[in-house]
C-alpha cells in the first residue's frame, strides 16, 4: 500500500472491515459528519451512510451499552470513546456487562464488539484528557486489550481485533495519529496475540507498547553508542499477553525493563514486572525495572506534562544504571 | 435612586465587553505560541449567559462550569491576568499551570471548578447545596454547562436529587445549539430543553441569550427561588459564534446559518440599546471599549512573561501538603539500583 499515517491506516482498516462485513457499524460522538475528533472516521459516513456510521449524543455509558446489545444481536459494533479518560463513565457497561456476559450466561453468547479510544499525553490537554488507563481494562477478565504503536499495527491490529469473538478495547495514542510509515496491508508483523521484536540485542530487554515503543527505540539508539545492545519487544496486545516471547528474550539477556506511559502503581508495568519476575527468576541478574508514568495526574503545562511520563532519556539512563 | 446612566444594562455591558475582548485575546495568545495546547473553547456569543446569571449571584454563592467557562469566571470576578497565565500553563496562573483553560478554579471566588468532562461538574452543586443547607448558610450553587451535557444521565440524577431535597441549586444550560459538530436537533428529538426539568419538579425556563437584561431578570428570580429551597433549570439560548475549539473551522455549519447566528450578538445588542435609549453615547462606549482592550492586551504580556512552573512542583498537590509526595520514578531507580543521579 505504501506510505501512510497511523490515522489513515486506522481509517483504512475500518473501511476494509465495513466493506467485507456488512454487520460492522460505527457508533460514537462525532464519528459521522465531523469525521471523529482525531479524524479517524473521516468521510466513512459518505462511504457507508448514517445507518452504519452513527453519530450519538454525548452519552458514553449508553454508547458502550448499545454496542453491547448490538453485538449480542448479530452486529459487530465499533464504538468510539473520544478519550480513554471517559472510560470510567462507561465502566459498568464495559466491566459488568460486556466483559461478563459470556461467562455469567454460561457461554451462550459472546460480545464481539470493539471499543476504540485514544489516550496518552502530548497535546497539553490536561488532567482529564491525557491519561493512559489501559490498566483498568487489563484488570478486567473478559476484555481483550490491543494498543497499536505503528502504522502497520494501526491497520492490522484493528483488522485482527475485528475478527475476535470477545470484546476488545482498542487504545490508540493521540501523539501517534500523524506519524507515518510503510503499510503492507497483506502482511501483519505478527498474528493476533503475538508480540513483535523490532530490535534484538544481548544486553537487556525492553518490554513496551504504544508510543513508548518509539521512545524505547530512541533510547536503544543512544545506548548502542555506549555499547549497550537492547532487545525491544512491542507487545501489541496486553490481553492476550505474549509471555512466551518475553520469556525467550529475558532468559537470553538476563536484564529486563518494562516501559509504560500509564502510572507506575498497580499499572500495566507492575503486572508485566511481576510476570517476568515469576517466570524468569532464575535468569535475572537485576530486579525487573519499571519505567512508567509518575504517580500523579497530568498537568496542562507542557514542561510538567512531558516530565510526567517516561522520556527516551529516562529509559536510556535506567538502562545504563542497570548495566553499569 | 437610580439615574439613567446607572441602569442595569449600563452596569452589565462592561463585563460582557470584557469577556468578549478577553476571549479574543485568548486566540491571540494561541497564535503567539504562548497557550498551553489548543484545547481552547471560546465563549464568544455567550456573554449574556455569563453576565446575566453571574450578576444575579452573590458573594458566597458557588458555581461549577464546563470547558467553555472563561466568561462565567470573569463575570464572577476573576482576574483576567491570572486566567491568562493559567491558560498559558504558567506558575502564576490560578492553578499553578496544572489546570489550564479547561480546569480553572478559584475557591475564594466560589469557583468549584471548570470541567473537561461533559457533565462532570453538575453533581457538585448538589453537594454544595447539601452543605449550604447543613451549615444554614443562604448560599446558592449554580452549575453552568452546555446543551451537550443534556445527553448525560448525571444531569437528570442531579436534577432529581435537587428537587427531591429542595436544594438551593440552579442548573444553567448554555444552549449554543452545538456540541462539537452536532447541532442540538441531531442530539435530541425534543430540543425544548427546559421542559426536561418539569417532570422532576423543578422550575424550568428558557431565555433569549442575546438579551442580557432578560437573562439577569429571570436568573434573579430563579436564584431567589433557589435560595428559598426551590431549585430550577434555566436554559439560555444563544449561538456558538466560532468553532468548537481553536482548530475547528466548523465545516459542518453553513455560512447562512453562521451569519444569522452571529446576529444574535448580546454585546452589540446591549451597546445599541444603550445608545438608542440615550443612556450612554457611542463615543463614551468607544472609550470604555478601548480601556477594556488595553486591560486585556496587558493580560497577554502578563502571561507571556509569567514564570514557568518549577519542575519539582510536579509532585505537589497530589495529596495534602502535610503528607509526603509520591516518590519519583528516578528517585526509586536510584534507590533500587544503588546509584544517585
Ligand atoms: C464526557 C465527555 N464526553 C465527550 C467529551 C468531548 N467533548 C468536549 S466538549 C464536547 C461538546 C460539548 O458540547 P456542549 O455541552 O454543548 O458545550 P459547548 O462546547 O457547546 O460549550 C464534547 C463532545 C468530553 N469532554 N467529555
Ligand atoms: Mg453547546
Amino acid at each position: 500500500m505504501g506510505k501512510t499515517t497511523y490515522r489513515d491506516a486506522l481509517r483504512q482498516a475500518l473501511s476494509d472491515s465495513m466493506t467485507t462485513d456488512p454487520n460492522v457499524v460505527l457508533i460514537g460522538e462525532e464519528v459521522g459528519r465531523y469525521g471523529g475528533a482525531y479524524g479517524v472516521t473521516k468521510s466513512l459516513i459518505d462511504e457507508f451512510g448514517p445507518e452504519r456510521v452513527i453519530d450519538t449524543p454525548i452519552s458514553e455509558p449508553s454508547i458502550v451499552g448499545a454496542a453491547v446489545g448490538a453485538a449480542m444481536s448479530g452486529l459487530r459494533p465499533v464504538a468510539e470513546l473520544m478519550y480513554v479518560d471517559f472510560i470510567g463513565m462507561t465502566m459498568d457497561q464495559l466491566a459488568n456487562q460486556a466483559a461478563k456476559i459470556r461467562y455469567m450466561f454460561g457461554g451462550q453468547i459472546g460480545v464481539p464488539m470493539i471499543l476504540r479510544t485514544q489516550g496518552g499525553t502530548g497535546r497539553s490537554a490536561g488532567a482529564q484528557h491525557s491519561q493512559s488507563l489501559e490498566a483498568y481494562v487489563m484488570h478486567t477478565p473478559g476484555l481483550r486489550l490491543a494498543m497499536p504503536a505503528t502504522v502497520s499495527d494501526a491497520y492490522h491490529l484493528l483488522r485482527q481485533s475485528l475478527a475476535q469473538p470477545d470484546p476488545v478495547v482498542f487504545i490508540e495514542h493521540k501523539a501517534l495519529y500523524a506519524t507515518s510509515g510503510e503499510l503492507d496491508d497483506q502482511t501483519p508483523v505478527a498474528p493476533w496475540g503475538k508480540a513483535h521484536v523490532p530490535r534484538q540485542g544481548d544486553d537487556l530487554v525492553i518490554v513496551t507498547y504504544s508510543r513508548q515503543l518509539h521512545y524505547a527505540i530512541l533510547a536503544a539508539d543512544k545506548l548502542a553508542k555506549d555499547g549497550i545492545e537492547a532487545t525491544i519487544i512491542d507487545l501489541r496486545t496486553l490481553n492476550p499477553l505474549d509471555i512466551d516471547t518475553i520469556r525467550t528474550h529475558v532468559e537470553r539477556c538476563g536484564h529486563a525493563m518494562v516501559v509504560s506511559e500509564g502510572v507506575m502503581t498497580a499499572g500495566v508495568a507492575a503486572e508485566l514486572a511481576a510476570r517476568i519476575s515469576e517466570e524468569c527468576f532464575d535468569f535475572l541478574e537485576n530486579p525487573v525495572i519499571r519505567i512508567a508514568g509518575e504517580d500523579i495526574p497530568i498537568s496542562v503545562s507542557p514542561l510538567l506534562e512531558t516530565n510526567s511520563v517516561p522520556t527516551p532519556e529516562l529509559i536510556a539512563d535506567a538502562a545504563r544504571m542497570m548495566r553499569s | 435612586m437610580e439615574t439613567q446612566t446607572n441602569s442595569r444594562l449600563a452596569e452589565l455591558y462592561p463585563m460582557m465587553r470584557r469577556i468578549r475582548t478577553f476571549e479574543e485575546r485568548v486566540g491571540e495568545l494561541f497564535v503567539r505560541g504562548q497557550s498551553a495546547g489548543s484545547m481552547l473553547h471560546l465563549s464568544i456569543g455567550e456573554e449574556a449567559a455569563a453576565v446575566g446569571v453571574g450578576a444575579a449571584m452573590r458573594d458566597g454563592d458557588t458555581f461549577t462550569t464546563h470547558h467553555r467557562g472563561h466568561g462565567v469566571f470573569l463575570a464572577r470576578g476573576a482576574d483576567p491576568r491570572l486566567m491568562m497565565a493559567e491558560i498559558a500553563g504558567k506558575e502564576t496562573g490560578y492553578c499553578s499551570g496544572k489546570g489550564g483553560s479547561m480546569h480553572i478554579a478559584d475557591m475564594k471566588l466560589g469557583h468549584l471548578g471548570a470541567n473537561a468532562i461533559v457533565g462532570g461538574g453538575i453533581p457538585s452543586v448538589v453537594g454544595a447545596g447539601l452543605a449550604a443547607r447543613h451549615k444554614r448558610s443562604d448560599s446558592v450553587s449554580v452549575a453552568f454547562f452546555g446543551d451537550g451535557a443534556t445527553g448525560q444521565g448525571v444531569l437528570y440524577e442531579s436534577m432529581n436529587m435537587a428537587a427531591l431535597w429542595r436544594l438551593p441549586v440552579l442548573f444553567v444550560c448554555i444552549n449554543n445549539q452545538y456540541g462539537m459538530g452536532t447541532r442540538i436537533d441531531n442530539a435530541t428529538a425534543d430540543p425544548d430543553l427546559y421542559k426536561r426539568a418539569i417532570p422532576f419538579g423543578l422550575k424550568g425556563a428558557a431565555v433569549d441569550g442575546s438579551d442580557v437584561e432578560a437573562v439577569a431578570e429571570i436568573a434573579g428570580e430563579m436564584i431567589g427561588d433557589a435560595r428559598a429551597g426551590k431549585p430550577g433549570f434555566l436554559v439560555v439560548d444563544c449561538y456558538r459564534f466560532y468553532g468548537h475549539a481553536r482548530m475547528d473551522k466548523s465545516p459542518y455549519r453553513d455560512d447562512a446559518e453562521e451569519s444569522e447566528g452571529r446576529l444574535r450578538d448580546p454585546v452589540i445588542k446591549a451597546r445599541e440599546t444603550l445608545i438608542s435609549r440615550g443612556e450612554i453615547d457611542g463615543s463614551s462606549l468607544d472609550e470604555m471599549d478601548q480601556n477594556i482592550a488595553a486591560e486585556m492586551d496587558a493580560t497577554i504580556d502578563f502571561a507571556a512573561d509569567a514564570r514557568e512552573p518549577q519542575l519539582d512542583s510536579i509532585f505537589d498537590d497530589v495529596y495534602d501538603p502535610s503528607t509526603p509526595p509520591p516518590e519519583s520514578v528516578r528517585g526509586r531507580l536510584a534507590r533500587i539500583l544503588g546509584q544517585s543521579q
